[in-house]
């Protein structure tokens, strides 16, 4: 059994015919961005996002409620102008509640793309570097990760190591791994025999120099909009595996969890199982703009790994 | 200057002043700026001219190939007594094929990957004739035999990846001679195929065109091919003709400077010849216009090494009968050089 | 190869286990006897290399254990729950293509009109919404607030046919409406890319009417890899069945994994994730094969 045909977004062997690049081409930031603000949709996403983050961040500053304060007075209370989204069958606030999910959804997201972008780029840079018995061997094993469907796997590391925040994480992480070293890999061949390569290594450049100078400079837009295609990814994974409680634990609001919470109250209020959802929604779709906006300008080749493929 | 001396027999086909504009991101692309020429029974035309030069639009927009979404084409083209660009899009249909079939230039693409080679010829005898699906199969084996594909029976039944270049390039040829076409298009037919598989291929369509009396348009860069084949030659610029005449006075007496310099015949643009080949078009320095910001007076200004009339930076020349010609046909070229080089 | 390193990663599962697999599972009250058994039948008993060829010895026959739980065996319980979970995937899936082919390829065949914008930012927010809270407002909606369906609950198709497809109808929307956006984006670039070809140039001067030009060069050049890509999604969409299922109650192999999980109960979730691992597998094997049968360029 060989690798998992995945085409649209098969890791694609180095384009024949493309024209032949003698220099570097480094991700020119300014430019990047400048092409990105062309993108209307891409823009807003990524303004949305910003804004995302920002409230993410400065949590508190924006509920008049603490989102763990209670009110069981005020408990199952719809929408009102005190409370915005509602209150939940304790009596908090949901909007304040939201806000704090998004630091929790946020927070696993970045760590766990994070955590997965730094371990599989090193895979696939050094597979598709070294090639031959590095490669066969890495790769194989990534396509061992790669023949579990994710959430499922996810829930076995879980099972393994317990329920929390940390532990989402690393089970997100391991889930991605071998989709950012596929993409690395894939770019790391397509630019592995370029002319300035092989120029640089006729000259003595040692691999290292190779690999951080010329390699990963040229690999990097695949796996940039990898990175935000996965966020998306990432984000909706914490939910799934908080509603399967699995995740985080309460008291502590992530969306995923909240939507657990509200699916027991789901016929007498129906905002509790709403607004986290639609903060989901927002959040991955702002992802996935950004990294179609990405592609767009970084990565017109299409090298990344469809969308789909991240589930 | 529009009238063209007629071959002896009724052309089929006469193409007047066609233009194409097509529409791009960068504004509108004059594509092809007022294209006349005419192509008589048993004749071959051959349209000359770099990448870019709005040869191969000219055609795809006489048989409405181009998306209608993008393209603009007026002028006129009548085959057979009848106008292309102004008959209903059902004629039109009716047309491709019967009235004109065409070959285009890169045979590993042109035909569909997916149905085999009976499947691809027969579909196309079908859609004009109401045969039997038995009688159309024998028809697709006969003309692939006619073609030269060895064992046309098997062949039928395989796919366009199981045959070479040159044996799929037949078979598109079979296809657009399949309902024995009056005129047949070949654009850059034999530019993909290697030399002797192309030598092949124009020994093929002459021992056809002989046959069937069909009237060819032959687009290509290579004239090497163009002296080999053509009765006339049609020399594109900028989407306007700059030279015609046969085959013989354009060759030998090139005089606009831009088919000089395709032949080489002007030292100081040409590069040396090795060898003694007929060069090839891209002996000629720089690059053709754009379609979307052409000069305002000659388009080979730009270009141009000889320059010798001051109109020529704001004014088109209009084509001039430079001669009768031979055999009936005026040699004519659009340029105010003091030509005959070497008349 | 691959299916080796499944079963290696599957089988130090239970090993990864921090403490003993088999004591957390009994929790305190039990007999040395019951937990001996359990070991034992389970071979926990053995020096690790031995237990890892008995586990897969076992297998290949089709025994894959005990539950620490119930005491029924993992195959058992397993082949319960392996139907409802293939028809709501095969469900999810012809839902996802259902939509997926004709919307694509108008979208196509009107780039930039009302149709195609529709597609676009539909199929946007289906990548985006999590399958589980989709799955949650079906449920407030058509059967909480409208009461035309039922919330959940499944009855096999030979008791109850009308009620079979009733209760399957809301969470094969929900598992299949990431697919089909998927989908969707893949039929209509790749209707685009097959318009855009030479040979539908070659069949148009032929003189083709336009439909059987569409039919014959475009939608079935465009068409034949959506095969693998179908197959592809079915296997993902594995992963959002697992979540689904709990929401609609629905009795499947993702729900018996998550029992599983929370009971500790090991080699019911060993069976059940090596069974995942494998239909993926099997899935992409036949997906490869079907694909060698029906394109030309690669039949033998």
């Amino acid at each position: 059994m060989t690798a998992v045909p995945t085409p649209g977004g098969t890791p694609a062997a180095p384009t024949p015919g493309s024209p032949i690049v003698t220099r570097p081409v480094r991700p020119r930031w300014r430019e990047t961005l400048g092409l990105l603000a062309r993108d209307p949709t891409a823009a807003i996403a990524a303004v949305v996002l910003l804004a995302i983050i920002v409230v993410a961040i400065f949590d508190t500053a924006f509920a008049s409620q603490g989102p763990n304060e209670q009110d069981i007075a005020n408990r199952l209370q719809s929408p009102s102008w005190s409370h915005p989204f509602g209150t939940d069958d304790l009596g908090r606030d949901i909007l304040a509640r939201v806000i704090l999910g998004a630091s929790v959804s946020l927070k696993v997201g970045f760590l766990s793309v994070g955590l997965a972008l730094v371990v599989g780029t090193l895979v696939g840079l050094l597979a598709g570097f070294y090639g031959r018995w590095v490669d066969d061997v890495l790769m194989r094993i990534m396509d061992m990760l790669f023949a579990f469907p994710a959430v499922l796997l996810a829930i076995a590391i879980l099972a393994i190591r317990g329920p929390g925040t940390s532990n989402t994480v690393i089970a997100i992480a391991v889930v991605y791994v071998p989709i950012f070293a596929r993409v690395t890999r894939a770019s790391v061949l397509g630019v592995r025999e370029e002319v300035y390569v092989r120029a640089s290594r006729s000259v003595g450049a040692s691999d290292l120099r190779l690999l951080t100078r010329h390699v990963l400079p040229n690999a990097a837009p695949p796996i940039i909009v990898q990175t935000s295609i996965s966020l998306a990814f990432a984000v909706l994974a914490e939910a799934a595996l908080s509603f399967l409680g699995l995740g985080t634990q309460p008291p502590n609001p992530s969306w995923g969890l909240m939507l657990a919470e509200g699916n027991e109250f789901i016929n007498r209020a129906w905002w509790l199982a709403f607004f986290p959802g639609i903060a989901i929604v927002v959040t991955v779709l702002c992802f996935n703009l950004l990294g179609d906006g990405l592609r767009d300008v970084l990565d017109p080749r299409q090298r990344t790994l469809m969308a789909g493929g991240g589930r | 200057m529009t009238a063209t001396s007629l071959p002896a027999a009724e052309p089929v086909l006469e193409v007047d002043d066609l233009r194409v504009e097509l529409r791009t991101p960068r504004g509108p692309a004059h594509v092809v700026n007022g294209l006349s020429y005419t192509v008589g029974p048993g004749e071959t035309v051959a349209v000359v001219g770099e990448s870019g030069s709005g040869k191969s639009v000219s055609v795809l927009a006489l048989l409405g190939l181009l998306p209608a979404r993008v393209a603009t084409v007026t002028g006129r083209a009548v085959l057979q007594g009848e106008d292309l660009l102004t008959m209903s899009s059902d004629r039109l249909r009716q047309v491709r094929g019967p009235g004109a079939g065409m070959v285009f230039q890169d045979p590993m693409t042109s035909l569909n990957p997916v149905l085999s080679i009976g499947k691809q010829l027969i579909e196309g005898i079908r859609a004009h004739s109401d045969v039997s699906k038995e009688v159309a199969r024998r028809r697709a084996a006969d003309l692939l035999g006619e073609v030269g594909l060895p064992d046309p029976e098997r062949a039928l039944d395989r796919y366009p990846h199981e045959l070479s270049g040159g044996m799929r390039q037949r078979v598109v040829i079979a296809i657009a001679l399949s309902n024995s076409p009056a005129l047949l298009i070949a654009d850059e037919a034999t530019t993909a195929l290697d030399v002797t598989v192309q030598a092949q291929i124009i020994d093929l369509v002459e021992r056809l065109q002989a046959d069937h009396g069909t009237g060819v348009i032959w687009i290509t860069h290579d004239l090497g091919v163009v002296a080999g084949i053509a009765d006339r030659v049609l020399v594109m610029y900028g989407g306007r003709c700059v030279e015609d005449g046969t085959v013989d006075d354009v060759l030998e007496h090139p005089a606009h400077p831009y088919t000089r310099g395709l032949l080489g015949s002007l030292p100081d643009l040409a590069q040396p010849l090795v060898d003694g080949r007929v060069p090839d078009l891209t002996t000629v320095p720089g690059l053709p216009p754009p379609p979307t910001d052409l000069p305002a007076g000659c388009v080979f200004w730009p270009r141009c090494p000889v320059r010798s009339d001051p109109r020529c930076e704001t004014e088109q020349p209009p084509l001039a009968v430079l001669s009768p010609g031979s055999g009936g046909l005026e040699h004519r070229a659009a340029t105010w050089c003091e030509s005959g080089a070497d008349r | 190869m691959v299916l080796v390193g499944v079963s290696l990663i599957v089988f130090s599962l239970i090993h990864l286990v921090r403490g003993d697999p088999v004591r957390l599972a009994l929790g305190t009250r039990y007999s040395q006897e019951t937990y001996d058994a359990l070991r034992h039948r389970n071979g926990l008993d053995l020096p690790l290399v031995q237990q890892y060829v008995t586990w897969v010895g076992r297998a290949l026959t089709g025994d894959l254990g005990v539950s620490f739980r119930s005491g029924g065996t993992v195959t058992s319980l397993i082949g319960e729950r392996l139907p409802a979970t293939l028809t709501l995937a095969f469900a999810a899936v012809f839902l996802a293509l259902l939509i997926a082919v004709p919307l694509g390829t108008v979208s196509a065949l009107r780039p930039r009109s009302f149709i195609d914008r529709f597609a676009t930012v539909i199929s946007q927010i289906g990548i985006s919404v999590p399958d589980f809270w989709l799955a949650i407002v079906l449920i407030l909606v058509f059967a909480g607030t409208l009461g035309w369906l039922p919330t959940g609950g499944y009855v096999p198709l030979t008791e109850d046919p009308l009620g079979w497809l009733e209760r399957l109808v809301l969470p094969a929307v929900a598992t299949g409406v990431v697919s089909g956006s998927v989908l969707t984006r893949f039929v209509r670039s790749s209707v685009l890319e097959a318009m855009g070809s030479d040979h539908v140039r070659t069949a148009q001067a032929k003189g083709l009417p336009e439909r059987q030009v569409f039919t014959w060069h475009v939608l079935r050049n465009a068409l034949l890899p959506l095969v693998t890509v179908t197959g592809v999604q079915l296997a993902y969409l594995l992963s959002g069945v697992v979540v689904v299922e709990i929401v609609f109650s629905w009795p499947g192999l993702g729900q018996l994994a998550l029992q599983a999980v929370r009971s500790r109960d090991y080699p019911v979730l060993q069976g059940a994730i090596l069974l995942f691992a494998l239909v993926f597998l099997v899935i992409n094997l036949l997906v490869d094969l079907l694909y060698s049968r029906i394109d030309p360029r690669i039949r033998r």
